[in-house]
C-alpha cells in the first residue's frame, strides 16, 4: 500500500526540532506525497518572521554532541555549533531554514499554525511568514490528517 | 511497437544503461507516468537533469533544480506532479536521485 499523506507535527524550536520535520516534509512532496506541516508550542519559531533566522542547535541537555556538560552552557557555544552544522549542510545543499519553507510551500506542501498555541504566545498571523496557510485547531488538524500519517518531531 | 520493452529497467522503471535513452523513450516513459505530451518547459527540466547527471554523476537535489534550471520549484510540481526530481530522471533515463533532498 502507498501512502498518500503526512502531516508532521514540529513542537521544538532547536535546530534539531525543526530540520528533520522539513526534510520528511520536502521529501514527501519529492516522491509525491501530500504534506502538512503543523508548529505548535516552540516549533513556532520556524514560522515567526522574527525567529526563523536565528534557530540554533540545543547544547545543553543534548548528549548527542558529546560536549561536556558545562561547555553546553557557556555563552557563544550554542551558535557556533550551530554555524558548523549550517556549513556541513550548505554542502549537502540543504538550505537555510526561511529558504526552506518557501521551497515545500513552492512544493505545495502546506504550513499551518496550532491554535492554542498561538493564543497562549500572543501572536497573531501577521508574525508569520507569508507562506503559513491560517492559524487552526487541533481538531482542524486532525481533519485535515485524517487517511495519512501523522508524525510527532 | 513500444520500444520501452526493448530496453531494461528496474523495477521502479529506470533505465539500466543511460545509453539507451532517446527522446522517443523519454516520451513513451513520460506517457506512462502520466504525462501526455513533453512541452518545452519539460524539455528544459529532463535536460538539465541529464546533462549533470553525466556531467556529474549525480543529479541534482530540488533547491538546484529550481535554481538552476530555468524553471522554478512551484512550475516544476506543476509539470511533474508525482515528484519533479524522480520523474524528469527517469524521463531522461537516469538513475533515481539518491539524495535526501
Amino acid at each position: 500500500m502507498s501512502l498518500d499523506k503526512v502531516s508532521i507535527i514540529v513542537s521544538k524550536g532547536s535546530l534539531e526540532g525543526v530540520y528533520p520535520a522539513l526534510i520528511m516534509a520536502n521529501g514527501a512532496r519529492m516522491e509525491g506525497i501530500e504534506a502538512n506541516v503543523f508548529f505548535t508550542f516552540f516549533g513556532m519559531d520556524a514560522i515567526n518572521k522574527a525567529r526563523h533566522d536565528a534557530i540554533k542547535v540545543a547544547t545543553v541537555g543534548n548528549p548527542g554532541l558529546h560536549l561536556m556538560t558545562w561547555l553546553g552552557g557557556v555563552p557563544g557555544i550554542s551558535a557556533l555549533v550551530t554555524k558548523q552544522m549550517m556549513k556541513q549542510m550548505e554542502k549537502l545543499d540543504i538550505p537555510p531554514i526561511p529558504e526552506f519553507l518557501e521551497l515545500i510551500s513552492d512544493s505545495g506542501g502546506k504550513l499551518y499554525a496550532c491554535k492554542a498555541s498561538v493564543e497562549m504566545f500572543g501572536l497573531t498571523k501577521d508574525d508569520f511568514i507569508p507562506q503559513v496557510e491560517s492559524i487552526i485547531t487541533v481538531g482542524e488538524f486532525y481533519q485535515m490528517a485524517a487517511g495519512g500519517q501523522i508524525n510527532f518531531t | 511497437m513500444s520500444t520501452l520493452t526493448a530496453v531494461a529497467r528496474n523495477a521502479e522503471g529506470f533505465l539500466e544503461r543511460v545509453e539507451d535513452w532517446d527522446r522517443e523513450l523519454a516520451l513513451e516513459i513520460a506517457r506512462e507516468a502520466g504525462i501526455a505530451e513533453l512541452t518545452d518547459r519539460h524539455w528544459l527540466v529532463v535536460n538539465y537533469m541529464r546533462d549533470t547527471y553525466i556531467k556529474t554523476g549525480t543529479a541534482p537535489t530540488i533547491r538546484t533544480l529550481g535554481k538552476e534550471s530555468g524553471v522554478q520549484v512551484k512550475e516544476l510540481y506543476a509539470l511533474f506532479p508525482k515528484g519533479p526530481a524522480k520523474l524528469a530522471a527517469k524521463i531522461g533515463g537516469i538513475p533515481k536521485p539518491k539524495g535526501c533532498i
